[in-house]
């Protein structure tokens, strides 16, 4: 559990999060999003103890991070600078870590073979592509088994492979009971993965929401054999069905999941079944349209 | 699974054994020892130096480059971004620099000191026709080369200090550099009214002290000279603990 309370910072005369107050919860991924220079990185920084708020505190499972005796055990963190030294192969970074807690050589092997590092283990880290980086980087936050994960922009840099891997990656953690926290300017990478959504721009919280809320899903374009068939299946108040084509259909009212179920039962083919939430996006954009930092000139 | 005092040394062991940079510089730093020394034995002739002074000869430029080893292990959890993890790791930070400072004197002490006895035994056996012999047994020179290797482990710690308050790898060396080589060099341009008083009392010649057996004027005695440079220490790495603790990662 991370608990901020009336965090602020500021630099200089900037004031760079401001009055900032959430929870991330155990068993949930919570998303943490906002636009660029919003103060988040800032604001893990300080979740961590590596800046210092100028008024409000953080607790991390109910204490400060600094008092915990086994403060890799309590937060693994992933910060959005690539963190290592060059020099070191990634056995050594991660060893030298561990030993500070006195965890065994055999858990740096472990989080090596969880991030698909195995082969590369001995490389020197400056060899490294930003997204093999971004891997060390998540294997050294699993390091001390944390009860708490949190990651700054942890897909920047990924394939698709490493962007599933990342996504299956903290539902597993959270489905274990852990409280996970990853950053990310972009409302689309997080909502497939968060419960819950904190959004912020420039310092101050401008939603503190659950993704089901959120997504204000427009509808769901249906494309099946038997569009006359399926409407009288799905018929009910408050579910609008709308024909865009011979076999399509858009229905609001009713979740992707309701349909595709209400189908199978009675037998209909469906050829497509998607859910129409760009104004997820949109509303993100809405929400942060004034408060972004750094707008590119039109 | 919990920090301890043993496990943070532990750590800072891997990453001091666990670069390249530290096998070179502290490789380097042993040979010019040794080679200065054998140099200076061999082609010096006089009684203004003894022979454990000259098989020291190269302890001045050793001093440089062991505290460039220090800084660059202190500078470089900054230049890389590496302290981000380190001190997420040890949140108390305070131990990371202690920690840091122990392995690295420690190492140069140890190799230093191995480097002084080498080079005392290398030049003894080339020592110049026109040198006195001198033996372990002969009055100071064990003191002068163990003397050497304390100087030396404290010069890594200087560098360590340095490396950790300025946080950049020129600015630690730069400064290393002016005060250890610059410093005494324009002091001694001062009157002598200024210089006499003041001289023997800069980091490097009070570090001087300890590992020479012929004494120049005016010098402080031994381990007074060592245990004023420990002075100059022991306020750097005051200073960069207290920039440790107070200021943002
Ligand atoms: N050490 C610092 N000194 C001065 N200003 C800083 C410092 N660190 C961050 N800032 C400023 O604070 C603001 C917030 O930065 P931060 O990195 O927290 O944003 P962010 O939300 O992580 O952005 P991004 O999505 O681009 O990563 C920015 O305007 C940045 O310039
Ligand atoms: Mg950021």
């Amino acid at each position: 559990m991370i608990q901020v309370r009336e965090l602020t910072k500021r630099y200089g005369a900037k004031t760079v999060v401001d009055h900032l107050s959430f929870t991330a919860k155990p068993g949930q991924v919570t998303g943490f999003l906002g636009p660029n220079g919003a103060g988040k990185s800032t604001t893990m920084r300080m979740i961590v103890g590596l800046d210092a708020p100028n008024s409000g505190d953080v607790l991390v499972n109910g204490k400060p991070y600094a008092s915990s005796k086994a403060p890799l055990h309590e937060i693994g963190v992933l910060l959005e600078a690539k963190a290592v030294h060059p020099g070191r192969t990634a056995v050594s970074h991660l060893l030298a870590l561990a030993r500070t807690h006195g965890i065994p050589r055999s858990r740096v092997d472990e989080v090596l073979a969880l991030a698909g590092l195995t082969a590369v283990a001995h490389k020197r880290v400056g060899a490294f592509s930003l997204g093999m980086g971004q891997r060390l980087g998540i294997a050294a936050a699993l390091l001390g088994d944390p009860a708490v994960v949190m990651l700054d922009e942890p897909v920047n840099g990924l394939d698709p492979e490493g962007v599933l891997w990342v996504r299956n990656l903290l539902a597993g953690l959270a489905a274990e009971g852990r409280t996970v926290m990853l950053s990310s300017h972009l409302m689309s990478e997080v909502s497939l993965v968060a419960d819950h959504l904190v959004i912020v721009g420039r310092g101050k919280l401008l939603a503190d929401t659950t993704v089901a809320d959120f997504v204000t899903a427009e509808g769901v374009r249906v494309v099946t054999a038997a569009p006359d068939a399926l409407r009288t299946a799905i018929a009910a108040a408050g579910v609008t069905v709308t024909s865009t084509g011979a076999e399509e259909l858009f229905v609001t009212g009713r979740s992707a999941r309701e349909i595709g179920l209400a189908a199978a039962t009675r037998g209909i083919p469906l050829f497509e079944l998607t859910p129409q939430n760009a104004s997820l996006e949109e509303a993100f954009m809405d929400l942060t349209r004034h408060a972004v930092e750094y707008e590119a000139s039109r | 699974m919990k920090i301890t005092p043993g496990g943070v040394v532990a750590a800072e062991w891997t990453k001091f054994s666990s670069l390249r940079s530290t096998w070179i510089t502290t490789g380097i730093s042993v040979l010019l020892l040794i080679a200065f020394g054998v140099i200076a034995s061999a082609s010096f002739s006089g009684d203004s130096l003894s022979a454990v002074d000259l098989a020291l000869s190269g302890s001045i430029l050793a001093a440089l480059t062991v505290g460039v080893l220090g800084a660059l292990l202190g500078a470089s959890e900054y230049t890389t971004g590496m302290i981000r993890a380190t001190l997420a790791a040890v949140p108390r930070r305070l131990p990371v620099l202690w920690s840091k400072s122990l392995v690295a004197g420690l190492a140069a002490l140890v190799v230093m000191t191995a480097g002084a006895f080498g080079a005392f035994a290398l030049g003894s056996a080339v020592l110049n026709d026109g040198v006195a012999a001198l033996g372990l047994g002969d009055d100071g020179v064990l003191r002068t080369l163990f003397g050497a290797g304390l100087y030396l482990g404290l010069v890594a710690v200087l560098g360590v200090a340095l490396g950790m308050l300025v946080r950049s790898s020129a600015g630690a060396i730069a400064i290393l550099a002016g005060v250890l080589l610059i410093l005494p060099g324009l002091v001694a341009l001062l009157p002598d009214s200024i210089s006499d008083p003041v001289g023997p009392y800069l980091p490097s010649n009070a570090g001087n002290a300890v590992m020479t057996l012929t004494q120049a004027d005016g010098s402080l005695a031994p381990w007074t000279g060592l245990a004023v440079f420990a002075g100059y220490v022991v306020v750097a790495l005051a200073a960069a603990a207290y920039r440790l603790k107070k200021t943002d990662a």
